[in-house]
């Protein structure tokens, strides 16, 4: 390239477009990103499906006992989780990723997986939220007619309650998965490496930040809309008993 | 109704093109030699630049801007006939200032590119940049052995940049590089044992060390690089302006002079 060359728009447009996509193979970037921000998410993922599960039946296991009783355990549990649905719902994500990196965690080089880990915690909180909600919201009769049925507590919950709430709170919940797999764009905080960092790393190189942005921006929508197309089809697949 | 918002409309419009030409109306280059300057405000020269950067750029408590790049770029003006204008913005901003005609140079210890030639035209240097290679004190990283550590760096730097090259461009690939947002959050890390060593301008890295025992700079320099004025691609005329009133300050030593005041041997 000469200095002071100026060039026609289009032409412009190409070596612009070349620079932040094709030169060096730096479309192997995005997609070592793309690759990396899928790890992240679905470790993520797993994570926050586990505790949100695990904190929401608690907490709905608490709330839903028989009045006059009162299970001194599920108190102390109960407890537990409020505070950690507390200080993780109250505190930005941002923080709680370099708190991980540099205090928790100060002296793991696994950047990724403190991100994913850091994620998980994050998205539980929520996640356990949601379901409870969906607990909650159903119907006591529901649990009732299965004990009086002679179901235990756990094969009513398994078997008739649970799948009645996860038709009801999968809308939300494919909500907190998008929003979880864009978060993943934060780690580039604590040196983690995905989608977001391969854009700034080629804008640091170019100083062009136009075409590396929207590349990636629209990878990150094409991800949502995979996710969204995924959760679609699991809805009307869980739809088909529904008489409405 | 409608047709008195068209009116005015189209008015806006006419007079937008008018305005639009008004400023790229040639003068009489030979009456006045500031006049011949494609410059975004005539009679001035508007500098942005990212005043973190000590010793070339920073301010003091009063808010004044002082350091290398500031001397030079009043020296220049001066050299112009111009009034010297500073503008203070994040690095990323100062760059593309210069690139959507908002200020006239930028000056911040910046250094060129093939990629960056691309977006905007460069002076002769005026300055070199040196990065050096931050360690805990007692390690057993060296000059030699920095391709099997990890290296902290601060994003978007040149030391990034070279560090990350996959080895064919001499760089240690990007698996040995992590990026940080800021050259603190790098050196954090080192001490925590997340990276073995820092690469960073040699400027901040003294303070740093300074500032955290236990840290130390490795011998030798880990690359020197030149600094130039960035101008707007195509501005041809300020560009050589430039060139020529850079070329007369070094000649003089006013340059050397600016450099020696702030940078003390050591």
């Amino acid at each position: 390239m000469v200095s002071g060359q100026e060039l026609p728009f289009w032409q412009e447009f190409y070596v612009k477009f070349y620079q932040a996509f094709l030169e060096n193979d730096r479309w192997l970037q995005y997609l070592q990103g793309v690759g990396n921000t899928l790890v992240i998410t679905a470790m993520a993922l797993a994570i926050g499906i586990l505790l949100g599960i695990l904190v929401a039946a608690i907490r709905t296991a608490h709330d839903q006992q028989r009045p006059g009783k009162h299970n001194p355990l599920l108190g102390i549990l109960n407890g537990i989780c409020q505070v950690y649905v507390t200080v993780i719902r109250g505190t930005p994500m941002m923080v709680q990723l370099l708190i991980m990196y540099f205090v928790v965690f100060a002296n793991s080089r696994e950047n990724n997986l403190i991100g994913a880990l850091t994620l998980g915690i994050n998205s539980g909180a929520y996640t356990a939220e949601i379901i409870r909600g969906g607990l909650m919201a159903l119907d006591p009769g529901q649990m009732e007619a299965g004990r009086s049925l002679g179901l235990n507590y756990l094969d009513t919950m398994t078997f008739i309650v649970i799948p009645q709430a996860f038709k009801a709170i999968l809308p939300a919940l494919g909500n907190e998965f998008i929003v979880l797999l864009k978060d993943t764009s934060l780690i580039t905080v604590i040196g983690g490496k995905e989608l977001t960092h391969a854009a700034q790393a080629i804008y640091g190189r170019t100083w062009e930040q136009m075409f590396p942005l929207m590349i990636v921006a629209s990878m990150y929508l094409s991800l949502v809309l995979l996710l969204q197309w995924l959760l679609g089809i699991l809805e009307r697949r869980l739809r088909q008993g529904d008489r409405r | 109704m409608k047709k008195i918002i068209a009116m005015a409309l189209s008015l806006i419009v006419i007079l937008g093109l008018l305005a639009g030409c008004s400023n790229n109306t040639p003068t009489d280059p030979a009456t006045d030699p500031a006049a011949a300057l494609n410059l975004v405000k005539p009679g001035k020269l508007i500098m942005s630049t990212n005043a973190e950067f000590p010793p070339y750029e920073n301010t003091d408590d009063n808010g004044n801007f002082i350091g290398i790049d500031i001397e030079i770029a009043q020296a220049i003006a001066n050299k112009l006939g111009l009034e010297l204008v500073i503008d203070d913005m994040d690095f990323d901003a100062a760059l593309l200032a210069v690139q959507n005609n908002k200020s006239d140079i930028v000056m911040a210890g910046v250094s060129v590119t093939d990629d960056r030639l691309l977006v905007m035209d460069f002076s002769e240097s005026y300055a070199t940049g040196i990065q050096v290679v931050i360690v805990k004190e007692g390690s057993n990283v060296t000059m030699d052995n920095l391709g099997e550590k990890m290296i902290g760096t601060q994003r978007g730097t040149t030391g990034y940049i070279y560090a990350s090259a996959s080895p064919e461009d001499d760089g240690y690939g990007e698996d040995h590089v992590i990026a940080y947002d800021n050259g603190m959050s790098a050196v954090q890390a080192l001490m925590n044992n997340q990276v073995d060593c820092v690469i960073i301008d040699k400027a901040p890295a003294m303070e740093f060390v300074k500032n955290n025992p236990g840290l130390t700079i490795l011998e030798g320099n880990w690359v020197e690089e030149s600094y130039a004025i960035g101008v707007d691609k195509g501005n041809t005329s300020l560009l050589e302006a430039i060139n020529k009133a850079l070329a007369e300050l070094i000649a003089d030593g006013t340059v050397q002079n600016i450099i020696n005041k702030h940078i003390k041997a050591n």
